[in-house]
């Protein structure tokens, strides 16, 4: 995780709030960063994570998650992380008949369907254990990334049914939080992955938007950040809070600053 | 079509028309790669003049002897030839040429042990993919003819399946796509995420550029629109953002528009 993040969010792993939907978002950049960030933040905080990962393999998100301070390996084994491999099982399920229901069984339907199957594994991966004492703070969701799942045949509508239905589990049942990442594709007049992004940010407690530079290409500041607090279920009582802030990936961290005051400028 | 390997110093290769899978010479690292261009597919690069060598060298002037590419492990795939065949078609929303072209794909991969399942008899090799004219009507797709047509998912859909081949095997794989043709610009911004490295070829050929000065020594731009940030946080971003090539019989070059120009002659695709 990116401690420098933490701080902008006023957050540690030790005392993250619970029951909320955090959506990530990137703009003509690449926000996958956020994804490692809480990936490895909600394993720190001794979180039981069910990480469906629909764009890398695991070998990528675990190579980088070393470079953060967790073993993605380890966490599988010990049974904290329920890991969805997408591109691995997309070949399964596509060139073999499956025996039972596989969450991404939808591959294998002429029409797009809903994505049922693959909230009965969310479900069933972070269902609590009964035996015994609670060995996970709580649950987590974490998905990488929404638009995929468009681009796999699935409508708008069936996706925002799918995190309504994980948010009611997950977050108001199970007191877990689900943080999911859904691109803005701009001008590219993607009118379903409109419907998604705006539908998932009027329900977001808070929204993490990277957006690349309108001016262009720089070394030194690889684009910016829209951090926006919101109250869904209180619209009047506060006003959506946001912050704006300027940051430089490294090779195990990210530097975050106000605009303009880049190190490189100063 | 395929032009003649220089087994000395020079060589260079050449895409043409035929549809086919063929194997071109790639890197260690299990890559996937849309290439979009509106230039002719005829395309050279060269060796280097300087003393470093890289990549494979070929002269388009000349033929491929025939000899070398019998000797050669290819396979190709012609979807004509193919869609009348008995191979077992699963059920699926691809249309049947992507289908056919997954299982096509897969049963390599399988069958000469890129994936692990049979060990690789001889030295250990990659499997490189050509694929031409993706999402072209030579597929069976419509996304060039209309702008919302029945098949909008499945070239998006045969993408990421065959991602998910390439991440689960010793292959690498290099897309054409004529996107040029493809008014749904939705379509081109989903199939940009599902690849890993993004390279557009812009022609001057037809366009107002051809007669701006500027670019009188250029036949057309290249944008390199996406690179991948794979095991890692970052990414090599050159800061040399805008690119033109040259094309000539033994030498493709690509320049960089800044104050100071730079060629690169031996940059391997």
């Amino acid at each position: 995780m990116f401690v420098e993040l933490n701080n902008l969010l006023n957050t540690t792993p030790d005392r993250a709030e619970q029951g909320k939907l955090t959506l990530l978002c990137d703009a003509k950049t690449d926000g996958s960063f956020l994804v490692h960030h809480f990936l490895s933040f909600y394993l720190k905080a001794n979180c039981k994570v069910c990480f469906v990962a629909l764009i890398q393999s695991f070998s990528h998100y675990s190579i980088v998650g070393q470079k953060l301070g967790v073993s993605l390996t380890m966490a599988r084994e010990r049974g904290q992380l329920v890991f969805l491999e997408g591109l691995k099982s997309a070949v399964d399920v596509v060139f073999q008949a499956q025996k039972e229901p596989h969450p991404l069984q939808f591959l294998r339907e002429a029409n797009a369907g809903n994505l049922k199957p693959l909230f009965e594994f969310v479900r069933e991966a972070l269902k609590p254990i009964d035996s015994g004492e609670a060995r996970w703070t709580y649950p987590v969701l974490l998905v990488d990334d929404l638009s995929v799942l468009l681009s796999l045949g699935m409508g708008a509508v069936a996706v925002l049914d799918f995190i309504h239905y994980c948010r009611a589990t997950v977050c108001w049942e199970l007191k877990g939080n689900v943080v999911v990442l859904v691109h803005d594709s701009g001008d590219a007049e993607d009118e379903e992955n409109d419907i998604l992004l705006n539908g998932l940010s009027h329900q977001s407690h808070l929204i993490l938007r990277a957006e690349g530079l309108a001016t262009g290409f720089c070394r030194d500041v690889h684009g910016q950040l829209r951090i926006l607090w919101r109250r869904p279920s209180q619209p009047t009582v506060h006003r959506d809070q946001s912050f704006t802030y300027q940051y430089k990936i490294q090779d195990k961290s990210v530097s975050f600053f106000a605009k303009g005051m880049s190190p490189a400028v100063l | 079509e395929l032009p003649a390997p220089l087994l000395d110093d020079k060589c260079k290769k050449e895409f043409d028309e035929d549809v086919y899978n063929h194997k071109t010479p790639e890197s260690n690292i299990k890559m996937k790669i849309a290439w979009r261009y509106q230039l002719l597919p005829k395309m050279e690069q060269i060796g280097p003049v300087s003393s470093s060598r890289f990549g494979h060298y070929y002269d388009a002037s000349k033929r491929m002897p025939q000899e070398l590419i019998e000797a050669s492990n290819w396979h190709g795939f012609f979807l004509p030839e193919k869609i009348s065949s008995t191979l077992k078609v699963e059920p699926c929303s691809l249309t049947p040429g992507y289908t056919k072209l997954l299982q096509f794909i897969q049963n390599i991969i399988y069958e000469e042990g890129f994936d692990g399942s049979n060990p690789q008899k001889k030295q250990r090799n990659i499997l490189r993919i050509g694929i031409q004219n993706l999402g072209s009507p030579l597929w069976g797709d419509d996304i060039c003819c209309a702008e919302n047509g029945g098949n909008s998912h499945s070239l998006t859909k045969f993408l990421y399946v065959l991602r998910g081949l390439l991440r689960t095997s010793l292959s690498a794989c290099i897309i054409t796509m004529p996107t040029h043709l493809i008014q749904n610009k939705a379509i081109i911004a989903r199939v940009t995420t599902l690849s890993d490295i993004v390279v557009g070829l812009e022609s001057f050929i037809g366009s107002e550029r051809e007669t701006n000065p500027l670019y009188k020594d250029y036949h057309g731009l290249i944008h390199i629109r996406q690179i991948p940030r794979l095991n890692n946080l970052i990414c090599d971003e050159s800061d040399v953002k805008d690119l033109a090539f040259k094309l000539k019989r033994k030498l493709f070059t690509i320049e960089g528009w800044r104050k100071s120009l730079w060629s690169f002659p031996n940059l391997r695709i």
